[in-house]
């Protein structure tokens, strides 16, 4: 949306990682990339240019609009690191391409037997534990996504394939996140 | 495109009178109107020194326009044509109001789904009727600032609740658009409650902030971190406010008097007094000790007198359940948020209804912590938005400075097959945003399609809001599924979505036709415009021409500061050029020719608009030089 001329092509040329001075890694300091999301953001919002004509308002928009965005993917760790994949030429592609390795197939189908028991006897333990399991789950697979993505020489097709496993952890997190919250609702009453 | 004034943080991008800006807390049951006046916030008073201004219009025959307190007065005799709690009809259409029972004779209005009301002048939508309430402060704010026939104030901040709705916010624009506003900026009335105290008292953090005004109840978890607020959450009722406690009140002495549970066997007219009887005993309760009851009595048309006497210990039995209500919505939004009440740095209450010591009680067991309450909880909003308002009207001084980010309220979505809504931008994230999403034709040669806009957090379409309806026309045609048509989708920083699209193989710009469910379409809104003027047709020429040489004026400041500032960016024959449009607009400008002035001001525009997107790029450079340099100084510090 942002024309595609002069200054307004450097932006856009520019990615994610060097908008906000960030280096090209999976590794983040998810601090300094608030703090330059801010101060980016304080020179570009709209806000800065309320009083301004319809055209400087709508181009702080545009600048505004593409910051967002780029703070959104940076600071979720599986869409930073489909993002990099992508900056790689290697396309996620987590619609068509859902094949697993074997043994993940077991294990969700495993996690999902458990989340199900677990949420018709009512356990809030047994989904708790559940809940442990997948957040370590989450946090190796990002662990391993650093080791793919950061080395000298990255491995995008596997890291990429790490990528759909972690949505589907992602997916299968909040669906637990919502029946743990469903057997709350009905055990504990309002504050 | 024009230039851009990029200032140093704390710095003003050129020396400038200051601009006149004022904030408008546009409530259910009141509005006020604040501004910035020499270094200090004022809230505007009428010429009888009240701040208040009820949010009563009426309608009576003849012509005869009441607003305020003057149409409050004839709301027991007039009901029908006096149109109180009109920020409950914004953006609604005939079967939101159905559930509410009201006095008034609604009916759909012309074209729209949006309602209208019949009064004794004729149809009056709700936007219409704000825009009256809009217009009596904008008066108001001309007055205390004893603007001339040729002077204005420089523009507005409205606020409206955090939870308010596409359609709701795009009607509050509307309105103000019709009483001759020009909106700086729509912000969310706990923010600017956040705003008010966040100035005063500089605590950075997270904070809450519980707002029942008089319809609405909202609640907003807000982060203040190195001058920028940002929401991270907010929840909240459009339909549970302090309105509801007084009906709760009357129909607790309806069933004590065996008059029935509800106001069925009631008038329009003893319905309305008995209500005001109940607002006043309630606000009488806030005085006494639990166990002392007011007295008073309330007599029927038909001459029967009843005791309407209550404690605060019945009253809080009566109203238990109004009051679970926020705070199980609090709770809520808490747990969706994922913060525990002891991550909260403070909880501040805004809104009249506040003052009940039962919400006071419950707000502080909730959350664990005595509520913050030193500014008035009426003026909190105003007063915010008038700061805010002063901010972008472009009066910061030194140390002065900061940016309301702010989030989406709820989920924007698309009607899919079987009625299911598709999420598209989730709730609570950052605006501004933009979307895109590809779609494809079903039927060979399909040359059109029909895209369904929702939002809201259910999965059924039935369940969410329906935005509006867009038709996409001019597809090539093409075998079924071939087509590829984006569709882009962009949230301004208000929160008000546009829809753009294009087939991506041809290139051919859709056109888009946006039929908004609940609001007025720009069509509409200037037909509205145009019927006020209708008599004036000079003034209007004359306001057209003044306009036209203001964003000339503005233009040519913006021009010659930004090469100024940032020459160096430009070519010597750039440079050049844009010093001789500035030469012909600058001739233009003192004429009468309206046509050749914005022709020259589009074309100076046109040709810096490559200039400013590379001053924009600068300053997104310097921005993070600064906050590096800033990271340095942080880290010295510890």
């Amino acid at each position: 949306m942002i024309s595609v001329s002069g200054g307004a092509a450097q932006l856009s040329a520019r990615n994610h990682f060097s908008l906000f001075g960030l280096p090209i890694r999976f590794a983040l300091d998810s601090e300094a990339l608030d703090r330059a999301w801010r101060a980016v953001q304080t020179a570009v919002h709209p806000d800065r240019f309320a009083a301004g004509s319809d055209a400087q308002r709508l181009l702080a928009l545009q600048y505004s609009t593409r910051i967002n965005e780029a703070h959104q993917v940076l600071r979720d760790p599986l869409r930073r690191a489909a993002y990099l994949c992508e900056l790689n030429g290697v396309d996620v592609d987590a619609e068509r391409n859902t094949a697993m390795p074997e043994e993940f197939l077991i294990q969700q189908m495993e996690w999902r037997e458990s989340l199900e028991d677990a949420a018709q006897a009512g356990d809030l333990r047994g989904l708790a534990q559940l809940e442990q399991e997948v957040a370590g789950a989450t946090s190796e697979t990002e662990l391993l996504l650093e080791h793919l993505l950061d080395r000298s020489e990255p491995d995008f097709q596997r890291a990429a394939a790490e990528v759909r496993r972690m949505m589907f952890l992602a997916k299968f997190s909040e669906q637990l996140r919502l029946e743990k919250k469903r057997v709350e609702r009905g055990t504990a009453s309002d504050c | 495109m024009a230039l851009l004034q990029i200032a140093e943080p704390g710095q003003s991008a050129a020396p400038h009178q200051h601009r006149i800006a004022i904030g408008i807390d546009l409530g259910t049951t009141h509005s006020l109107v604040a501004a910035v006046r020499s270094g200090s916030v004022d809230v505007l008073a009428d010429e009888h020194g009240r701040v208040l201004l009820p949010s009563v219009v009426r309608y009576g025959p003849d012509g005869v326009l009441a607003i305020g307190e003057q149409a409050l007065e004839s709301a027991v005799t007039d009901p029908t044509n006096t149109i109180i709690s009109v920020k409950r009809l914004m953006g609604r259409g005939v079967g939101d109001i159905a559930a509410h029972s009201t006095p008034y004779d609604i009916v759909e209005g012309p074209g729209q789904k949006m309602v209208s009301l019949k009064t004794a002048a004729g149809l009056r939508s709700p936007v219409e009727v704000s825009a009256d309430l809009l217009g009596e402060l904008h008066q108001r704010a001309r007055d205390a600032f004893g603007l001339g026939v040729a002077d204005d104030i420089a523009g507005a901040v409205i606020t409206v609740p955090a939870y308010f709705d596409d359609a709701q916010r795009q009607a509050t624009k509307d309105a103000a658009r019709l009483a001759g506003l020009q909106v700086l900026r729509l912000i969310n009335e706990p923010t600017a409650a956040a705003l008010a105290y966040g100035l005063d008292s500089g605590a950075e953090g997270l904070y809450a902030v519980f707002d029942l005004g008089g319809g609405t109840f909202d609640v907003s978890l807000l982060r203040l971190t190195r001058g920028i607020f940002e929401v991270v959450a907010t929840g909240g009722d459009t339909a549970l406010g302090g309105d509801d406690f007084d009906t709760a009140l009357a129909h607790a002495w309806l069933s004590r008097w065996e008059l029935g549970h509800d106001f069925s066997a009631l008038s329009a007219s003893e319905r309305r007094q008995l209500l005001r009887l109940a607002r006043r005993q309630k606000e009488a309760l806030t005085e006494l000790a639990p166990d002392v009851s007011t007295t008073a009595s309330w007599t029927r048309e038909n001459g029967q007198s009843y005791g309407a006497d209550i404690s605060r210990r019945e009253f809080d039995q009566i109203t238990a359940d109004l009051v679970r209500r926020t705070i199980s919505v609090s709770r809520q939004v808490l747990d969706d948020a994922g913060i525990a009440v002891t991550d909260l740095k403070g909880v501040v209450l805004v809104g009249g209804s506040t003052r009940m010591p039962v919400i006071r009680r419950a707000v502080a067991e909730c959350f664990g912590q005595e509520p913050i309450t030193g500014l008035d909880p009426d003026r909190v909003v105003a007063i915010g938005a008038a700061l805010q308002a002063n901010l972008l009207a472009g009066n910061r001084s030194e140390g002065d400075d900061w940016l309301l980010l702010d989030v989406l309220p709820l989920s924007l979505g698309l009607e899919t097959m079987g009625g299911l809504a598709e999420k598209i931008i989730p709730r609570n994230t950052p605006i501004p945003v933009a979307r895109a999403q590809e779609f494809t034709t079903f039927k060979d040669g399909q040359v059109a399609m029909s895209i369904h806009v929702v939002q809201g957090e259910r999965e059924l379409v039935s369940e969410c809001r329906s935005l509006a309806q867009f038709e996409l026309r001019g597809i090539p045609p093409l075998s079924a599924g071939a087509a590829r048509i984006r569709v882009s989708f962009q949230v301004d920083a208000d929160g008000l979505l546009s829809v753009s699209a294009q087939e991506q193989r041809s290139g051919v710009e859709a056109s888009v036709v946006v039929k908004p469910s609940y609001g007025l379409t720009d069509a509409q809104v200037a037909e509205m415009l145009q019927a006020g003027f209708s008599s004036a047709q000079q003034d209007m020429q004359v306001r057209a021409l003044r306009e036209a040489q203001v964003d000339a004026q503005r233009l040519l400041e913006a021009v010659s500061s930004a090469v100024s500032q940032d020459g160096d960016l430009l070519t010597g024959d750039e440079r050049q050029h844009i010093e001789e449009l500035m030469e012909q607009l600058r001739a233009t400008c003192g004429g009468a020719d309206l046509d050749d002035l914005r022709d020259r001001t589009r074309r100076l525009s046109a040709l810096t608009d490559d200039f400013a997107a590379r001053r924009m790029d600068r300053a997104v450079q310097r921005a993070l030089a600064g906050q590096s340099i800033d990271g340095v100084i942080g880290h010295a510090a510890r």
